[in-house]
């Protein structure tokens, strides 16, 4: 069958088997490695994209299921060459040790920044409740959440400001 | 690597039309929408079909809350996360907010749908005990048009339901009484999982602070969720007091039908069911109270 849908802003159409899921579609078919293949079971929260601007598990969404859908993946993060806050985040504040968990971490950050721009520490870690990392403890990643939270409040409130440095 | 094994994937465009893929194809077809239980038990081979109908453009027409002064009606494929979001059904039933905060996770909840709850009748299903514990009845509509069952008549088994091959559940309803509280209580391994046990309790006060009416449901300890009529019986016309609840707590203990298995033994799930059952039940009666 074939399926269209909208990948970090562009427009793709592939042929596929109604089977495929849409993490591997995102690998194998795009080539779009950034998002990552875990437990297969939707528990470990690695696969995480955007589907209409919504995290999803996408070892658990057919590929056919996302058609006509915009999905964002780890790969459309950064703009214009410039990296997004959360991952400044993450790398400011070591986010990260062995990185398997980080695209799906990064996806859902983000998802809950844009809705809630100042979350708490309990309500980030309410959001990657559903992702598991097993090298930082969780507490390096909320700590990159807030990093990214207080950066972006700050460039909201001098936003003619240069943009390096400036956050906690 | 996991995948289900291969299937021909159709998409609805309405509600009559995913009906007519379903007559068409008969017991080799299936309704999808969150796809988060039917997929992983897909790609386990626990389930094959040759064909998946995608139902999710139907959100329009059947993803809603609907909340009257009489009835609440909520669509089946209204998302986990729109059920927890709906400040007008916490107002009426808190039951659904306490229950969709401890079901999976945030993920999962964007996408997971209640009608894909209900159908997929794990035995281990919050929002199956939540239901029973608010007496919905399920619409089901077929070519020849609907009919409503009881959350009784609706889970058949395990895994079973009273929908036919070429049916689809489209709604479920319950009825909104004066004097109302209720809570979901729950008991998990680890954030996000299965029940061990969980137990939801609805509550009705008369004008004199009496219970009217007091409903039960427990998840993970029998083959379906479990509705204890004797609590109702038990408690209607008392008056709230701890050794009630005690009492509504034995007689859940003792009334359901758990299994020993990777998440408790018998024992410790009939212990779970009594406290469960109690909490709810104090905290049902206390939001009863707040809102007079």
């Amino acid at each position: 069958m074939q399926v269209s849908m909208t990948v970090n802003g562009e427009e793709v159409t592939r042929e596929i088997e109604g089977r495929l899921l849409l993490v591997h579609f995102l690998r194998d078919v795009l080539g779009l490695t950034g998002t990552h293949w875990g437990c297969d079971t939707s528990n470990c929260g690695t696969c995480v994209v955007w589907v209409d601007e919504k995290p999803v598990k996408s070892c658990t969404m057919l590929a056919a299921m996302a058609g006509g859908h915009e999905v964002r993946t780890v790969e459309g993060l950064a703009q214009n060459g410039e990296l997004d806050p959360v991952q400044r985040g993450f790398m400011e504040c070591h986010g990260l040790q062995c990185g398997f968990c980080t695209p799906g971490m990064m996806m859902t950050a983000r998802a809950l920044l844009n809705e809630n721009p100042d979350p708490s520490p309990d309500e980030i870690r309410e959001a990657i409740s559903g992702q598991i990392c097993r090298c930082t403890g969780y507490a390096t990643i909320v700590r990159s959440v807030r990093w990214a939270a207080a950066y972006e409040a700050d460039r909201a409130e001098a936003p003619a400001a240069t943009t390096t440095g400036g956050a906690p | 690597m996991q995948v289900p094994a291969p299937f021909e994937y159709e998409r609805a465009t309405s509600v009559d039309h995913a009906i007519g893929l379903l007559e068409r194809l008969g017991s080799s077809a299936r309704l999808v929408a969150g796809g988060h239980s039917l997929l992983p038990m897909m790609k386990l081979r626990l389930a094959n079909f040759e064909y998946l109908i995608d139902i999710n453009d139907l959100h329009d027409e059947l993803g809603y809350v609907e909340v009257r002064h009489d009835e609440i009606r909520i669509g089946a494929l209204t998302r986990h996360r729109e059920l927890l979001e709906s400040d007008e059904l916490a107002e009426a039933f808190p039951i659904f907010r306490d229950a969709e905060k401890v079901i999976a996770d945030p993920v999962v909840r964007n996408w997971g749908t209640l009608g894909g709850s209900l159908c997929q009748a794990d035995p281990s299903e919050d929002l199956s005990a939540v239901c029973t514990t608010v007496g919905a009845r399920c619409v089901i509509r077929g070519r020849d048009g609907e009919r409503v069952v009881s959350m009784t008549e609706f889970h058949r088994g395990p895994y079973e339901t009273a929908v036919g091959d070429d049916e689809i559940l489209t709604e479920i309803r319950f009825p909104v009484r004066g004097g109302g509280g209720s809570a979901f209580e729950k008991v998990e391994r680890r954030a996000g999982d299965w029940a061990v046990v969980s137990a939801g309790a609805a509550v009705w006060l008369d004008a004199d602070g009496r219970i009217a009416d007091a409903r039960v449901g427990l998840a993970a300890v029998g083959p379906n969720t479990t509705g204890l009529p004797e609590i109702s019986a038990a408690l209607t016309g008392r008056d709230p007091s701890e050794e009630l609840y005690d009492e509504a707590g034995r007689l859940a203990a003792q009334g359901c039908r758990p299994d020993t298995d990777m998440r408790g033994s018998e024992e410790y799930k009939r212990h779970l069911a009594g406290e469960l059952t109690k909490r709810a039940l104090r905290r049902s009666v206390e939001r009863a109270r707040e809102r007079g």
